[in-house]
């Protein structure tokens, strides 16, 4: 399959094709399953083809340049795809994910109208088309077609029910806080042809990590433009607000784009500038500190959210925030080991989550759940695994990653990492109380769900049952991978043998080594590698661990036993202003509201009722017709019918003109 | 020849006097036959320019084409004066008709 990587996306992008005409023709369900599932189905093989043999050969970087794109002056920009470890790891995980909400939304979506159903998996493919093109891309520009693509299937997908205003109204929302970022993203582009003059991933890093000096400027620039576009796409403060919204498109919707995939694509161009964010400590600490202030900041909201959906969507903004955290400590694997966890177990958590949803008809709020352990348990089981894996216990998927970043974040503080080692520190702290936090608001929706007593409606109680096995399949898949996934990059270093982490090794090309500098800042990461020693990182594991342990029995002794939701209560009751400021959010969405929102809309409507209607409209326009029409209406006057008047004034313009001419 | 040439400037002032008097009969008088005349000497006094100005450039220029044209000249605005008495006299005698008379302020139905 190298030599064709186009086909991997193209294959999604014929499926989305298809089913437009599909949607459009009225065809039944069983041929829009068919070619939507089956064309990620088919481009999910062909991927793992190419991957197979790019492991089978020694290139390390495969660029396919397919045809010239742009040739402006002296930038060429190709249509071109790179495969490299990088990519490869984005690839893997993105098919197999999608292909397996793909299925799922098989029997989640079956209610829908034939219209509706294949105008969704339309979307869906064309999602998929867009993140392979994201990933895949080999130069900045082809990168930020798939990432506007990606945003605007978010956008399609999230206002999928657009006939609910809501939910219309929260595709907007996400459309346009992208928008921000992606300005980002785009200056990012200019910037770096006006210093490279090319946007060729496989030129300007290893330019860059040639010369660090000559580029220190511009890998701080482009590092955080590139980062706001990050920023804006993986929901990070301040701009996360539309991704909590976006839980208004179907669940498997939030799987897939709003958890596992799309939101991810900040962390990957972050992780694929790496060189950059290494040569630049400011654009480094930039990214650590947003990452690690969003992963405590919205696991506080999600601690008290009743909103089955709510909860999980601030916890990828959290988990977003510690790859972040990840790649602002320099250690960029560990993040992309993260993104691939968290994509197993929140896109599980994410499934279930519209399986329980399904099974409540449509009812989201979990206060009106609980017990349903009994009535679906595959849906329990997997939830339950996926929830460990979030939580960081031991052998369960998040447990390596988000461990690896946390012990990364305290090397980076302990090594004095460009000399912000105290700001790390408090990062790494953050993050560890944001792991507490986790586990508490994770094990609450688990407790709250799935245990107990049913407390909805009865008429909703008989109708409870599992999901059929087109849902229940892709949960297990994800169930199992949440438990082995973590595998892929287990820390053998602690048990003195490195070459056990797959993923770290896989990665390695990645990460290309900088020249020395003349301060030597670029290197500081080195240093910081052994700045921990064995014993230590023993340590650490154990109060990661702990710290996640104690916050499940919190939730337990909270949410479970007869003694439920008494002292929750009562806590709220206690400290009314904080629960109150978290169940509303920090009231961020009010703030930006006043601040942002409202100045823009009366600034919309003072252009359209100042500028446009009585400017343009008024002024301009009609002033225009009534001048002419006033003057007319005065100057008729002079038209007397009297012929005599007419011969005195050719007679004084005569004299006037005569008089001029003298 | 002992007969002193009239100069032309005197030509000139005899016929910025005759297009004054014209001029002034044109805005002063109702009758329409009038105004008729008195648009006539404006012609003439127009023709006298002519004559006057063919004279000057013949006998300061030595280019005769620059004298006949002034002299050519009027034989055009006779042609015209004589055309656009034909037309002005067919409108008088329809607005004798039609008003019985031929005061031109009583022909103002064109008005605002």
């Amino acid at each position: 399959m190298l030599g064709s990587l186009w086909l991997i996306p193209i294959i999604c992008l014929a499926g989305a094709v298809f089913n437009l005409a599909l949607g459009v023709l009225r065809t039944p369900k069983s041929v829009v399953t068919l070619v939507g599932v089956g064309s990620v189905g088919a481009a999910t093989i062909a991927a793992y083809a190419a991957l197979w043999e790019f492991l089978h050969q020694p290139v390390e970087v495969i660029v396919e340049p397919y045809f010239t794109w742009i040739s402006a002056g002296a930038v060429n920009v190709n249509a071109s795809f790179q495969l490299d470890p990088l990519s490869a790891v984005m690839v893997a995980f993105v098919t197999v994910v999608g292909f397996l909400i793909h299925v799922y939304s098989i029997g989640y979506m079956h209610s829908e109208t034939d219209a509706g159903y294949a105008r969704y998996f339309a979307y869906l493919n064309l999602f998929m088309f867009s993140m392979l093109l994201l990933v895949l891309g080999s130069n900045l520009p082809v990168t930020f077609i798939g990432w506007e693509g990606v945003g605007l299937c978010s956008y399609l997908l999230i206002g999928y029910y657009y006939d609910k205003k809501w939910c219309a109204a929260a595709g907007k929302k996400a459309f346009i806080v992208n928008r921000i970022g992606d300005l980002g993203f785009l200056l990012a582009i200019f910037a770096t042809i006006a210093w490279f003059g090319s946007t060729e991933f496989t030129e300007i890093f290893p330019a860059a990590a040639l010369h660090p000096d000559h580029f220190a400027t511009a890998a701080t620039v482009i590092g955080l433009l590139l980062f706001v576009g990050a920023i804006g796409k993986s929901a990070q403060i301040p701009l996360y607000v539309w991704l909590p919204d976006a839980m208004a498109g179907p669940t498997p919707v939030s799987a897939l784009i709003h958890a596992a995939t799309m939101v991810t694509a900040g962390v990957y161009m972050v992780v694929r500038a790496n060189v950059f964010y290494r040569m630049s400590p400011t654009a480094m600490l930039v990214v650590a500190i947003v990452g690690g202030i969003t992963a405590i900041f919205a696991a506080t909201i999600g601690l008290v959210q009743n909103d089955i959906k709510k909860v999980l969507a601030y916890s990828t903004v959290s988990q977003l925030g510690y790859m972040f955290l990840g790649a602002g400590v320099g250690a960029f694997v560990a993040a992309i080991f993260h993104v691939v966890t968290h994509a197993f177990f929140k896109a599980c958590l994410f499934l279930g989550s519209g399986s329980v949803i399904h099974a409540c008809g449509g009812d989201q709020d979990m206060r009106t759940m609980g017990g349903l352990r009994k009535h679906m348990p595959t849906t329990y089981w997997t939830f339950l695994a996926a929830t460990l894996a979030i939580s960081g216990i031991p052998i369960f998927a998040g447990f390596f990653s988000k461990d690896e970043i946390l012990a990364k974040a305290y090397e980076a503080g302990a090594g004095n990492l460009n000399g912000f080692g105290a700001t790390y520190h408090l990062l790494w702290f953050l993050g560890l109380a944001g792991a507490l936090l986790t586990a508490f608001y994770m094990f609450r929706v688990v407790y709250m769900t799935f245990h107990g007593e049913f407390r909805g409606a009865e008429e909703t109680e008989h109708h409870l049952h599992e999901s059929p096995p087109s849902m229940t399949g892709p949960l297990v898949i994800l169930g199992v991978l949440s438990i082995i996934g973590g595998f892929l990059g287990f820390p053998g270093q602690l048990f003195g043998k490195s070459g056990l982490n797959l993923i770290e090794d896989f990665m390695h090309p990645v990460i290309l080594p900088i020249a020395a500098t003349a301060h030597g800042v670029a290197e500081g990461s080195a240093h910081a590698e052994h700045a921990v020693g064995l014993g230590t990182e023993w340590v650490l594991v154990a109060v990661s661990v702990a710290v996640a342990v104690l916050g499940i029995m919190i939730a337990r002794r909270f949410y479970l036993g007869p003694q439920a939701f008494a002292l929750p209560r009562r806590l709220a009751d206690r400290f009314g202003f904080a629960y109150k400021l978290l169940l509303n959010k920090y009231w961020v969405d009010e703030i930006y509201d006043v601040l942002i929102v409202m100045p823009m809309y009366r600034f919309a409507i003072f252009c359209w009722k100042v500028v446009d209607e009585l400017i343009i409209d008024t002024i301009f326009v009609n002033g225009a017709a009534f001048t002419v029409e006033l003057t007319g209406d005065l100057m008729r006057f002079t038209t007397t019918g009297n012929v005599r008047n007419y011969a005195l004034a050719v007679a004084l313009a005569v004299f006037a003109l005569a008089a001029f001419m003298w | 020849m002992d007969a002193v040439a009239v100069p032309y400037t005197w030509v000139l002032a005899l016929s910025a006097v005759l297009f004054a008097i014209g001029t002034m009969g044109v805005l002063l008088r109702r009758n329409g036959i009038a105004i008729f005349l008195s648009l006539e000497i404006m012609l003439n006094s127009a023709n006298l320019a002519f004559a006057a100005f063919a004279f000057r450039f013949a006998s300061g220029h030595a280019t005769a084409a620059a004298a006949l044209d002034g002299q050519v000249f009027i034989f055009f605005v006779i042609a015209v004066a004589a055309a656009e008495a034909a037309v002005g006299l067919a409108l008088f005698i329809l607005l004798q008709r039609r008003k019985g008379s031929i005061d031109v302020d009583r022909a103002n139905i064109l008005r605002w």
